[in-house]
């Protein structure tokens, strides 16, 4: 041991190296001023009545669960909370998934020429500015828009019919690419042995997605699954441009919500505390995340 | 011809099968694609026909040809000092972003870092964060410190929001450098900063460039951030200014707003294109973080 000691540092293990922290520095410089200390400011703010304007908006003080008691009693949160639910569910899990996987699996099989079409555009529907998405899907659903047209029913404007319908479609005709892709990914990886070998036995179509293909895909679609969902629990541009929340509360969802609290009826506070509502189910998504993506491996 | 047509299995392999059993599925295959295909393509249409067309309507329908909607928006003042605001902030927010990850991905990635699992982690759950909750503490810390209606400070706060996806991305890229040519440089006397800059940098190009598009089409998107942090007419980049356009019932004509949307949309389809060909590994979501 004294022999040791007198040898210096050991040089068989990887020590920490301070030009790494200087390399670190202006990243976590940036990330503790404009993101880690807003978010704990955030976890303050949202149990204080602070206000945009009045008396509120210098002196605010904290009010404990006040805010959480507020929510409870509040049935726009509630319905704003089973709103969010809806698109989460229908538009990203079940309609975001399911598309994006028929699509990978006809543009596999489609003619290559066809293929390449109708996969760049549902590519360039996913690279739009999302203002750009909202314009198009808003003139689509008019009275007398295209949709109207083609329903032959000129006088329905489907943006007042069916809101929450049309802003979960125009979601799911953006955001489909994503799933799309990874899914052609997961495909293409697929050790073409087994593919080979279950059609040299002579599986149908159905018995071989359903018994080889899928379960060798099942990592894939879990973490699909999970990325979509904390994407897509937090959108706001799209439903805000469309219809700010409209007609009435019926597409407003905790983002909008929180937007409006917050700078519409100037209740900082409140706003802030709904926002935590919407990390922690996030927050729960996250963790089931790395809890598949653990077990999976 | 003979009775056997080949089929696509893998990209690269083909293999033969009895023409009669591909043939009606097949035309079933392509068939359904393109009725999807049309589903995607009917609102794009309307963009494109209204922006040419000298009497557009909400619906799709055959343009009378005319090239007034360019030459309106064109000449018009709110829609050039948008697209000024757009590209100051998107620029600002990828160069400040695309740096700052670039020096945080390569110690990440190649350096002995206590707790650097726990630290990619926390990063990656970071970026999956609500801007929503976000806004309303930088809010009150931008009121703090006079930094409200400034393209540059909302730029600092945008690239404080990208970062972390962004870091995470750059440090796959940099992951799969090989190490030799660096373990090489370094017995032969390179210092680290001398490494990352003539050995890492050069073969990073393709990481770094998808890296600062990502950012800069996020950026050229970001619509709620600058909507709440800025506030004079001639700070609103593209997507706050398409907001307002779409409000103002009659101000505004079809046209103009298609011809508009589909200008702003342009500069980010186009990135898209130069970074597909580096991004097609991406998506391989199959194993796990590292």
């Amino acid at each position: 041991m004294a022999v040791a000691a007198g040898l210096g540092p050991r040089l068989d293990r990887e020590r920490f190296q301070w030009s790494s922290l200087v390399m670190l520095s202006p990243a976590l410089v940036l990330l503790g001023v404009l993101f880690v200390f807003p978010v704990l400011y955030a976890c303050y703010l949202g149990f204080t009545n602070l206000a945009l304007v009045g008396s509120r908006s210098r002196a605010y003080d904290f009010t404990g669960l006040d805010n959480i008691t507020r929510m409870l009693g509040d049935y726009v949160f509630i319905k704003s909370s089973w709103l969010t639910i809806i698109f989460v569910v229908g538009s990203a899990i079940i309609g975001q998934t399911v598309l994006g996987m028929a699509l990978a699996i006809l543009l596999r099989n489609a003619l290559v020429s066809v293929s390449a079409v109708i996969g760049s555009i549902v590519i360039v529907a996913w690279v739009l500015p999302e203002i750009t998405v909202a314009l198009v899907w808003y003139a689509f659903s008019q009275a007398g828009g295209t949709l109207s047209i083609l329903l032959r029913q000129t006088d329905t404007n489907f943006l007042v019919a069916v809101p929450m319908l049309i802003v979960s479609l125009a979601n799911l005709w953006r955001n489909v690419a994503f799933s799309m892709l990874v899914f052609s990914a997961g495909l293409r990886n697929l050790p073409t042995e087994v593919l080979e070998a279950a059609e040299v036995e002579g599986a149908s179509v159905w018995r071989r997605y359903r018994l080889v293909i899928f379960p060798l895909l099942k990592p894939t679609i879990v973490t699909n699954l999970l990325l979509v969902t904390i994407l897509n629990l937090s959108e706001f541009t799209l439903i805000y441009a469309m219809t700010q929340g409209g007609p009435g509360i019926e597409t407003m969802t905790l983002p909008l919500y929180v937007y409006q609290e917050a700078f519409v009826f100037h209740q900082l506070g409140y706003g802030t505390a709904i926002s935590l509502v919407l990390v922690l189910i996030g927050a729960v998504f996250s963790l089931l995340f790395v809890r598949a993506s653990r077990s999976q491996v | 011809m003979s009775a056997v047509s080949a089929r696509r299995l893998a990209d690269k392999e083909l293999i033969v099968v009895p023409y009669r059993r591909v043939s009606v599925s097949a035309l079933a295959t392509n068939v359904v694609l393109i009725l999807l295909g049309c589903f995607f393509l009917l609102p794009l249409l309307w963009m494109v026909f209204a922006s040419v067309d000298a009497n557009p309507d909400w619906a799709i329908k055959i343009p009378t040809p005319t090239l007034a909607n360019f030459a309106d928006v064109i000449g018009r003042a709110d829609a050039l000092s948008s697209f000024r605001s757009s590209l100051i902030l998107a620029g600002t927010t990828t160069v400040l972003t695309t740096l700052l990850a670039l020096l945080a991905a390569y110690p990440l990635s190649r350096m002995h870092i206590p707790f650097r699992r726990s630290f990619m982690l926390v990063i990656l759950f970071a970026s999956g964060l609500p801007v929503s909750m976000l806004v309303v503490p930088v809010y009150q810390m931008y009121v703090y410190l006079g930094w409200l209606d400034s393209l540059y400070t909302t730029a600092l706060f945008l690239a404080a929001s990208s970062l972390p996806f962004a870091i995470w991305l750059m440090k796959n890229f940099i992951d799969a450098v090989p190490l030799e040519l660096e373990h090489a440089a370094a017995i032969d006397g390179a210092s680290t900063f001398r490494i990352l800059r003539q050995v890492v940098l050069p073969l990073t190009v393709p990481g770094i460039a998808v890296t600062a598009i990502y950012t800069f089409i996020n950026a050229w998107g970001a619509f709620i951030i600058p909507f709440v942090l800025t506030y004079s007419p001639e700070n609103q980049p593209g997507p706050v200014e398409i907001y307002n356009f779409m409000g103002s019932h009659g101000l505004f004509k079809f046209g103009d707003l298609a011809v508009f949307s589909l200008l702003f949309s342009l500069p980010v389809i186009v990135l898209y294109l130069f970074m597909s060909r580096y991004f097609s590994g991406a998506f391989n979501f199959g194993g796990a973080v590292k």
